[in-house]
Parts: C-alpha cells; structure tokens; sequence
C-alpha cells in the first residue's frame, strides 16, 4: 500500500514503458507478424485447425 | 452511470466490429487497422473485426520461431493498463457486454460468485500462464507452438468468430469436426453460466483480465473513495456485482470499474478521477491552496 502511495507517479512510468515496448515492437517488426496473423481466419480461434 | 456505459460498450463494439462487408461475405477485413490491437477481447477472425485481438496477438508473436519477447503487445498492455485498467473490462470489451446483456435476463437465482470463489478466481492466471505462455512457446501439439488459449478455449473466437463465418461460409462449415463441438460447448456452458453469475468468463477465465488487473492499483484512471464523506452505508457494496468491499474498490484486481458503486453512493463518496500525486483531481480543488493536507 505504501509503495502505491509513495510512487504515485507510476501509471507515468507504465504509459512511457508501453510506448517504448512499441517502438521496440515496431524496429522489431511484430506489428508485420500481427497483422499477417489478423488478416488470415484463424482456423485455431474458430475452432477448425 | 449503467446507461452511459452500455451506450460505450454497445458504440465500441460497433466501431471495432464494423466492417459489415465481411458479415455478409463471411470474409474477414485485411486492411491496414489491423495492425494495432483493440484494448478488449475481441477475435480477429470476426468477420467485422477492424482490429487486432490482443491475446491473440501475443500468442502469434510467442509462436515464432525461438523466442522473441512480445514487445508490441506488451506496449499494448502497458499503455491500455497503465491509463485505465480493468475499465477495459467494464466498458470497452465487447464479450463482456454479451455476459452483461445475458445477466439480465430474469431467469434463475442470481448469484454474484460461484463456490469457491477464492480459489476458482486464480483461475484466469493460470488460463494466461498454462494456455497463453507456455501453449504458446511449447507444449501443447507435440511440442509444436500453438496459440493455445484460442484453440481450446476462447468463447469469443467462437462466438464472434466462427459462429458468423460458419453461417456465411459453406466452405469453412464443412470442416468442422471434434475441435468445433469443443469450443461451441465451452461458448454454451459460459453463456448460460452468464444468466446466473456474474461475468463468469471475467472472473474465472479471462487472460486479458489477468493482465489488466496487475494495473489496476496504480492505473491513471481509478475510482477515489472519500473516507471522510463515507457514512459506511454499504450501498456500494451491496451494489457491486462482483462483491466486493469499499477499500477493495477500484484497486482490486477484480473490480472492473463498472461504476455501480459511483451510482449506488448516496452521499457521492466515490466518484471516477484521473489520479494526480495521490490525491483525486476534485479533492484537490476542494482543498483551499495553502492549506496542510497530510
């Protein structure tokens, strides 16, 4: 509890971590490999393959 | 409060479900939006889905080739979790609208729980860990990567996914087959669970839940209790669907940021704000400047 009241500003840190995990996501090119996977069906998620 | 958010929840689900070519053609929409992941659980095999599923997303990044960390994803996470928590489960997930609706129905005793609560409550952890990580990296099918948690158990892959494609696509029904009748029971079981518990998926099952949960004590967005206004009434307690108590609130990973407990307050102890150095934004202008508030 006293943590979460003493670091207050820690939603900051999460904000600026997730955009630098999409940065790196990005130079990392996982945005291609979601992308491939959204635009075939997925046979897994529709109960097929 | 509950009409707002089932007018966000109703508008979100469009907006990210709105390519009605696809319903009608029992295709899927393969533009450029699907690059990005939407915040809830909501299958990118749904024939109007405009955006990318998260959890599937991280399980298509986990199946590569080695291991790679999912940075994409987790950014995703990160950036959704740390601004607003499990509010994602509350108002922007379009499966947990369809339990909401189904709650509603006056069928059978409501219950808030299930038995065993407290242990069956893990239950949406070791869903992220067993079927989410480590199906993905390398257990299930032989050893070979597999995106687990969507294979065997995800209801809103069948239900926003299969269900429309199915119906639209002669093709696509003739293959069905054991692996189907799986998952269209696990859909059927959850439904109806629904009419008598309270987002059962959510509370028991969920990955993504799991995930937005972890943020929920330090996320932007919270709902603030004012202990000094509090009358400790317990209208927000008995008014919370998943039961849980004033401190709990907010800050729990469970809570889902519904805001029954903001309508139920008669004396307005709880309200939602964007937190700003550990005080909410109206305490802070309740408090003349100058004045010691420690």
């Amino acid at each position: 509890m006293d943590f979460y009241r003493n670091h207050k500003s820690l939603w900051l840190w999460g904000v600026l971590i997730g955009i630098f995990f999409l940065g790196t996501g990005y130079l990392c090119g996982d945005f291609g490999v979601i992308w491939r996977k959204a635009v075939m069906i997925c046979m897994e998620c529709i109960g097929i393959g | 409060m509950n009409k707002l958010r089932l007018r966000v929840q109703i508008l979100f689900t469009i907006l990210t479900n709105g390519y009605v070519y696809g319903f009608l053609k029992g295709k899927i929409y393969q533009g450029p939006l699907k690059y990005t992941c939407v915040p809830g659980l909501n299958c990118y095999s749904c024939p109007g889905a405009a955006f990318s599923c998260p959890i599937g997303a991280l399980q298509a990044l986990l199946n590569r080739e080695g291991f790679h960390v999912p940075f994409a994803v987790l950014g995703f996470f990160f950036l959704f979790g740390s601004l607003l928590g499990r509010f994602v489960c509350g108002w922007l997930c379009p499966f947990g609208l369809v339990q909401d609706l189904l709650h509603k129905i006056p069928l059978f005793r409501k219950l808030k729980r299930l038995p065993l609560h407290h242990i069956l409550k893990f239950g949406k952890y070791a869903v992220l860990f067993f079927l989410v990580f480590i199906g993905s990296v390398f257990l299930f099918g032989g050893f070979a990567k597999i995106p687990a948690f969507c294979k065997y158990l995800c209801p809103s892959g069948t239900l926003f996914g299969a269900l429309p494609l199915l119906t639209a696509n002669p093709l696509l029904r003739s293959q069905t087959g054991g692996l189907f009748g799986w998952k269209l029971g696990i859909l059927v079981l959850i439904l109806f669970l629904s009419i008598i518990v309270y987002r059962p998926f959510c509370q028991y099952l969920c990955p993504l839940g799991a995930i937005y949960g972890l943020f929920n004590r330090f996320s932007l967005l919270q709902i603030h209790w004012d202990e000094d206004l509090c009358t400790s009434c317990a209208a927000c307690e008995n008014a919370c669907p998943l039961s849980l108590t004033v401190q709990e609130i907010s800050r729990s990973p469970e809570c889902i940021r519904c805001g029954k407990c903001v309508k139920a307050c008669p004396v307005s102890c709880l309200h939602f704000t964007a937190k700003s150095n550990g005080y909410s934004t109206k305490h802070q202008t309740c408090v003349p400047p100058g004045t010691n508030t420690v």
